[in-house]
């Protein structure tokens, strides 16, 4: 054990009085991500295991792995690149100065805040800043990931107190940003291929203006479909999706609701014959298992109680497809949907807790 | 009060828009350019300047019990003076500020300064604290502005600023929500500032 002996030996210059006492949030960070803190909390009831914040942000990360992982090969794949190993290459060679630039500029907020708040550092960064490179379109260029990494730290969490206590995903917020404040970077055409020249619809723009796409179902499911990093493949989403629901990181209810209320308003329209193809389409295209799986199961923003959990997640299926259907001027539903339902959870919270005292005041009175 | 605390009160330490949190609405949809806002910066503060002189004049001659309808006559009566004087000599920016000039009748900064100021003072002091308060609103909408013109469209009072240097406009900058994050910005480094503001 020599690195927990000298990270011992280094920690009084770091703490409170020693002669780098101002770096101690810094200090505090590395530590804590290095060995499992050896304090427990003295008050209150809480099951005691090794397993803190940063436990269940990496097994995130280890959920994400397989779509981060098939993104990179499907860049290549796009590109026209020949052979899996090459394509996969190229792929992560485009991806890594992005996934850099996030961590360094939303770690280097994060620190900075952590600093002069003198609290500790969070860790909700961690997963975070793999989202942003995977929800955005890989030709975006990189001050535009940095300005919309640095504008959902600040103005999405930070202001409100960091994380725990962000009301909006900073992910799908970064993403709102650059969509908004650069849209010609962030749809249209060109920007799902790394090659240059190389132009093309999304399977999800061509559904909305065609009705139908060059890609079979298969191919969707697969993820060899250009689109941003992350979102393509069905397949390996769902890989991350059963790591996340194995270990108890993310509540099944939202993943389930999610993609029922999808489903179901995907068959509803394709019924009235708003749409053209089957419904289970909207499930495989742009972004909706993605944000299924790794955005609107966020805890933080989400619903907490059961209940809400359902009506959580199925708005947020059913808008996300009445955005993609209806709503011309946004061919993906799915970030402005979940963002939406975001901000009405605690809403939604509410209504369920006062139903539930109310519900409870009656059986009382029932007794007597 | 003295006239000069009278007058540096509502630039910051009580402005009317981050403190007070008045006449929001007109601050997001007049702030995509410097010029509209400039423009309608000094509208208000004409507006709140006058009515609260004239308030302040009739203060011991209205019954308290009509004294809304007196106020909104005298209000009513200047903002259609300077909305008929902007298409007169402005009527570029008379059109882009479309509704919200005469939106001033409804800008809860005027009738608050009338109310809360006028009907209880001298009217020099009403005079200075109508000035004030309105310098006050022009402040931060020239503030915000600034910032939406400048990141969004790369220009300042329509001068290429930076969008020569190879700017990419920032499009989020020139809808209205970013406008509600410049002020809340705004907010946030004034409590920083004036710490005795800070909610606890």
């Amino acid at each position: 054990m020599g690195l927990r002996n000298l990270v011992d030996k280094i920690k009084p210059t770091f703490s409170e009085g020693g002669k780098l006492g101002f770096l101690h949030s810094t200090f505090e960070g590395f530590e804590t991500f290095l060995f499992v803190p050896n304090t427990t909390t003295s008050k209150g009831a809480h099951i005691r295991d090794c397993n803190d914040i940063k436990r269940v942000m990496i097994v995130v990360v280890v959920a994400l792995l397989p779509a981060l992982l098939f993104g990179m090969y499907n860049i290549g794949y796009q590109a026209g690149i020949e052979g899996i190993l090459p394509a996969f290459w190229f792929g992560f060679l485009k991806m890594l100065p992005m996934i850099i630039v996030s961590y360094v500029t939303g770690l280097a907020i994060e620190f900075a805040f952590a600093q002069k708040r003198k609290h500790e550092i969070n860790e909700g960064f961690l997963v975070s800043g793999l989202l942003i490179p995977m929800v955005m379109p890989i030709s975006v260029p990189l001050w535009i990931v940095a300005l919309s990494t640095a504008f959902a730290v600040i103005i999405g969490k930070e202001v409100f107190g960091g994380t725990g206590m962000n009301v909006f995903n900073p992910a799908l917020l970064a993403r709102a940003f650059a969509f908004f404040a650069y849209t010609p970077q962030m749809s249209g055409e060109s920007v799902w291929y790394a090659a240059d020249g190389k132009t093309g619809a999304t399977a999800l723009e061509q559904l909305s203006t065609t009705g139908g796409m060059e890609w079979s179902a298969m191919d969707a499911f697969i993820g060899l479909i250009p689109g941003s990093v992350g979102e393509t493949s069905t397949l390996a989403i769902l890989i991350g999706a059963a790591i996340l629901l194995f270990t108890g990181v993310a509540s099944w209810r939202i993943m389930l609701s999610v993609f029922v209320g999808g489903l179901a308003f995907g068959y509803l329209f394709d019924v009235v014959g708003l749409t053209e193809f089957p419904a289970y389409y909207h499930l495989l295209v742009g972004g909706f298992a993605f944000g299924a799986v790794f955005m609107a199961t966020d805890p933080v923003t989400s619903a907490q109680t059961n209940a809400g959990k359902w009506i959580y997640g199925l708005m947020v299926g059913a808008l996300a497809v009445l955005i993609r259907v209806v709503n011309p001027a946004y061919p993906e539903g799915m970030m402005l949907s979940i963002l939406f339902m975001n901000a009405l959870a605690p809403l939604i919270d509410y209504f369920v807790v006062e139903r539930n005292i109310a519900r409870r005041k009656k059986l009382i009175k029932n007794v007597k | 009060m003295k006239l000069s605390k009278n007058f540096t009160n509502p630039l910051a330490a009580n402005n009317p828009v981050i403190v007070q949190i008045l006449g929001i609405c007109s601050a997001l949809a007049v702030t995509v350019k410097l010029e509209p806002a400039f423009v309608m910066g000094l509208s208000v503060t004409f507006v709140t300047a006058f009515s609260n002189l004239v308030m302040s004049l009739l203060r011991n001659g209205v019954p308290s019990r009509i004294r809304i309808i007196v106020q909104l006559v005298v209000i009513a009566t200047l903002v259609i003076v300077v909305d008929q004087f902007l298409r007169a000599y402005m009527y570029d920016v008379s059109k882009q500020l479309s509704v919200y000039v005469g939106l001033i009748i409804t800008n809860c900064i005027v009738m608050g300064r009338v109310e809360a100021f006028a009907l209880g003072n001298k009217p020099w002091d009403a005079f200075v604290d109508g000035v004030a308060n309105g310098l006050g609103y022009a402040f931060i909408l020239v503030l915000v502005a600034f910032f939406r013109e400048l990141f969004g469209s790369g220009t300042l009072f329509g001068f290429d600023v930076i969008a020569r240097f190879g700017y990419v406009n920032n499009s989020l900058m020139l809808f209205p929500p970013m406008a509600l994050i410049i002020v809340g910005v705004i907010i946030w480094v004034h409590r920083s500032i004036n710490k005795d503001l800070q909610e606890k």
